[in-house]
């Protein structure tokens, strides 16, 4: 019986070619060979241009001296510090302006993208407005533009200084402690005493308490079903042992008379808030009552502190001297800024560019995750809502409990997005020269040494490295609020 | 017959009266949209008084006779004569700037009487892609869109018209190899000629080509550098070449990266993500100071030239994050019923695939595209005259010298123009390419 043999596994050349399933190989052997001869002659260029030059690569430079000033630094430098030092400087104001960015932009974006959702005529279209005129010019133009009204708008620090007649051309605010000059701001500036560090670990801990009674909280309501009150409690677990501490470690006695006429005031509110608006319920109730409550702990905080001179008087009359029960040294002070001369000295001075630059990212980023708001807020169906109330839930609680939480999940992809947005254009420091990582490394020390491939390649590689680690933090987090699926 | 046990029944009903003075009209808008609680009230009332703010700033600064103006003293003594003087000196903006440098503004340093190329070229570019735009245009159009680049090209930088067109001609000879050689030799083998030929012939023929061509005929016109082009037009010129070559690429990119080819999807991976994570301005400089390491000794090519490739890139992996969101939001039915018709990979993606992952990812390219526009800006820092690097050279001259609002202002508009007319478009095309939930 004849029969053919099936056909034999015999390879042939164009195989590679016509067969699918070895023409995939072929392609991308091909692309690689193509990729690495592209890389290879870049390279051998670069090596050749290199040798013409007379120039080695290497990163011996970083660790020279510097030679250069650094108008804001975080951290401890001057001019005798290497090349590495000053890049460090940059890197810390790049991860400042980012971070404090960050944060402002997320509050601003998210305030701006519910107002736009509000059903005030006035207020949504307000924030239309802000959103479409924000984002459609250059983030530049932003920069230049309030950075431009902080160094012509503002008076010089001499204005501040009262002239024959005793009147100052420009005043403080704020109590006298803020000083907006063409020169930067000039701010209180936290001083640590000892003690400090033992403060911050109070907080610390005081605000993992507060996370813990929020997971009790929770616990209780999905086991038991009984609500306990969320919001002010775990405020005042987070917050009052901190200036519990904070005034007794200034001084026992005082301190602790301080602390309770501060109960006292807050009590006084309370009670009498939740007396008059029971009284009269209706909401001009509660404004009243909250008015009687102001009222009402003015005149106990000025009995309290009527008796607190007594007892000081009769307590510690005598005890004076530095040292004693009596003297009054917190963990942490604020150095205030004061007028000498034509400048002035104390407190902290906040150069304008970072002002420029954070305002500027700030609102701008701010416009762009406003819109991711309300597209998130808008994605959750109308049905969510209706059957939140059908169930009885108040406005709030479908807001907090239905809505946002569906809403998140749209929301943060997009909002990873813009965080690392923020980071790249933070590089935009240049135009107002704000001494971040581009300015020094990029910048200063490459004019300098002229080592233009080494300072490019480390300045790329630190952003690459700081985005892919924004990224990977943020899908973390992403991950879990993600729906759950089986 | 009438019921006579009731005094008085009404047999007519009464015309119905209007609702109470607080439910009707203005009075009830105003209390449901801006005094419908306590917190709302508040907000209407902060929002006016920041809105009466803006503008009692604002519009008597801005309504200004100061058109005439021809410097900034000339202005000051315009408002000063109007009265208009309060207690920071002079009040109201100097629009004279903007009459007398609209055009440094707009051209740059371009030759005055060569104002007419940009122009022109402007309208051929718009005219070229009204077929791209339009469907309903006959398709041998696209030959016509296809020639325009050359065109404007020439129209802008001058020079000899024969090196534009020996250029154009290496295309049409790759675009003949492709046709020649598709029916005949594997995809793959006819792909790598048509790139292979026209590089060769650029390298080794077209210049003399283009030389010998204007020895023949001489039609040329005045050259101009690359450093004299500024304002808008630099704008408008890196950014419409940047998104008309970021697209393609993007594409490419976005396929490459979605592809199950270990290499490709890896190498495209690494190509986007170090695009993406290292800011525009970073590359910018790369391009500027790092360039020329990279490249043959000797060859010292364009600044803006290579400012147009850097963007490119730039967008493409931009672009191609966004094709890639299309493209997963393709259910897999579709991909699997173009392979069980039979298509092969290109007709698959380019019939069936991309129509749809480019519609739903439509929002998001020109989101992108607004980006880079913006981001046209960022040239100045390397030292090309952008609308924003011209400020300075304005400013720096006597009759200017402290004009800043103004300028500001007037460039910020018509940044502003540009960009919200694109988002519009890309809202109607959104709703217009929307089949489906009508």
């Amino acid at each position: 019986m004849a029969y053919t043999d099936p056909p034999k596994a015999s390879f042939r050349l164009s195989q590679l070619i016509y067969d699918t399933r070895y023409r995939s190989m072929t392609i991308q052997v091909v692309t690689l060979a193509m990729v690495v001869l592209g890389i290879w002659w870049l390279v051998y260029n670069a090596s050749v241009n290199l040798k013409v030059l007379g120039i080695t690569p290497s990163l011996d430079f970083l660790w020279a001296r510097a030679g250069y000033d650094i108008g804001f630094t975080l951290i401890p430098y001057d001019s005798t510090m290497s090349y590495g030092r000053s890049a460090l400087v940059g890197i810390c104001n790049t991860l400042l302006i980012a971070g404090l960015g960050c944060i402002t932009a997320t509050l601003v974006g998210v305030t701006a993208g519910v107002l736009r959702l509000s059903k005030n005529w006035v207020v949504s279209r307000l924030m239309g407005v802000y959103v479409e005129a924000v984002r459609n010019v250059p983030l530049v133009l932003w920069i230049l533009l309030v950075f431009a009204v902080l160094s012509e708008g503002t008076p010089a620090p001499r204005a501040f200084k009262p002239d024959a007649s005793g009147v100052a051309e420009a005043s403080m605010m704020a109590f006298d402690s803020l000083a907006f000059t063409n020169r930067g701001v000039y701010a209180p500036a936290p001083v640590l005493g000892d003690g400090a560090g033992w403060l911050g670990l109070v907080f610390l801990l005081s605000l993992v308490a507060a996370w813990a009674y929020r997971k009790l909280a929770k616990h209780l309501l999905f086991d038991t079903g009984r609500l306990l009150p969320m919001i002010w409690p775990a405020l005042a677990i987070a917050v009052v042992p901190t200036i519990f501490t904070y005034l007794v470690w200034a001084n026992f006695g005082l301190g602790l008379i301080y602390f309770l006429i501060g109960v006292a005031w807050i009590s006084a509110v309370v009670v009498v808030y939740r007396v008059v608006a029971n009284a009269i319920p209706s909401e001009l109730g509660k404004v009243l009552a909250f008015f009687a409550g102001l009222i009402v702990a003015y005149f106990v905080v000025w009995f309290g502190t009527l008796a607190f001179l007594v007892a000081k008087l009769t307590i510690f009359s005598g005890a004076s001297e530095p040292g004693s029960v009596a003297s009054w040294s917190p963990p942490v002070m604020f150095s205030y800024p004061t007028l000498g001369g034509f400048n002035f000295t104390g407190g902290m001075n906040i150069p304008n560019s970072l002002i420029a630059l954070w305002v500027a990212l700030t609102f701008y980023t701010g416009a762009f995750i406003a819109e991711n708001v309300r597209a998130g807020i808008m994605a959750v169906s109308k049905g969510q809502s209706e059957a939140a109330f059908a169930l009885g839930l108040q406005p709030n609680r479908t807001m907090n409990l239905v809505i946002l939480p569906q809403a998140m999940r749209v929301i943060i992809p997009p909002m990873i997005s813009q965080f690392l947005n923020l980071t790249k254009n933070s590089s935009l420091a240049i135009a107002v020269s704000y001494p971040d990582i581009r300015a020094t490394l990029g910048g200063i020390t490459l004019n300098q040494t002229g080592r233009a491939l080494e300072c490019m390649l480390l300045l790329g590689l630190f952003y690459l490295v700081l985005s892919l680690m924004i990224s990977a933090v943020m899908n973390r987090v992403n991950n879990r609020m993600k729906l759950k699926e089986r | 017959m009438e019921n006579t046990s009731v005094a008085y029944v009404r047999t007519q009903m009464l015309p119905q009266s209007a609702p109470p003075l607080g439910q009707r009209g203005a009075i009830k808008w105003i209390r449901d949209n801006l005094l419908s609680s306590w917190l709302n009230a508040i907000l209407t009332v902060l929002s006016l008084i920041v809105i009466g703010y803006v503008l009692v700033g604002f519009v008597p600064w801005f309504v200004s006779p100061t058109w005439a103006g021809t410097s900034l003293a000339d202005c000051r003594a315009i408002l000063t004569e109007a009265g208009r003087v309060g207690e920071h000196g002079v009040e109201g903006a100097c629009w004279g700037v903007i009459r007398d440098r609209g055009f440094q503004l707009m051209f740059g340093f371009y030759p005055n009487d060569a104002y007419w190329r940009p122009v022109l070229a402007l309208v051929l570019f718009l005219v070229s892609i009204l077929p791209v735009l339009f469907t309903s245009l006959p398709r041998k159009l696209l030959i016509g869109t296809a020639l325009v680049p050359f065109a404007l090209f020439w129209l802008i930088w001058g020079g000899s018209v024969w090196s534009a067109v020996s250029i154009a001609l290496g295309f049409v000879l790759g675009w003949a190899v492709f046709k020649v050689l598709a029916d005949r030799v594997s995809l793959i083998i006819t792909v790598i000629a048509a790139v292979l030929v026209p590089i060769l012939y650029w390298m080794y023929l077209s210049g003399d080509l283009a030389e010998f061509l204007g020895t023949v005929a001489d039609i040329s016109l005045p050259a101009v550098k690359s450093k004299d082009i500024g304002g808008f037009m630099l704008a408008v010129i890196i950014g419409v070449t940047g998104i008309v070559l970021s697209l393609p690429l993007g594409i490419l990119l976005a396929l490459g990266r979605k592809s199950d080819m270990w290499i490709v999807n890896k190498l495209s991976t690494a190509f986007i993500e170090t695009i993406r994570g290292v800011p525009l301005i970073v590359w910018l400089f790369t391009a500027q100071l790092l360039l020329n390491y990279f490249l043959p000794k000797g060859t010292n090519f364009d600044l803006l030239l290579r400012v147009i490739i850097m963007v490119t890139l730039f967008a493409a992996a931009y672009i191609a994050e966004v094709v890639r969101g299309g493209l997963a939001a393709l259910p897999s039915g579709q991909f699997e019923a173009a392979d069980s018709l039979g298509l092969d990979y290109w007709k698959a993606m380019r019939l069936i695939v991309l129509p749809q992952a480019l519609k739903i990812s439509i929002p998001g390219i020109v989101n992108t595209f607004i980006g880079m526009f913006k981001d046209t800006t960022l040239v100045m820092f390397i030292g090309l005259f952008d609308p924003l690097g011209l400020i300075s050279a304005i400013r720096a001259t006597t009759d200017w010298n402290g004009v800043y609002w103004e300028l500001y202002v007037f460039i910020a508009a018509v940044f502003f123009i540009f960009c919200f007319s694109m988002g519009r478009y890309s809202l109607y095309l959104e709703r217009k390419l929307q089949r489906e939930h009508r």
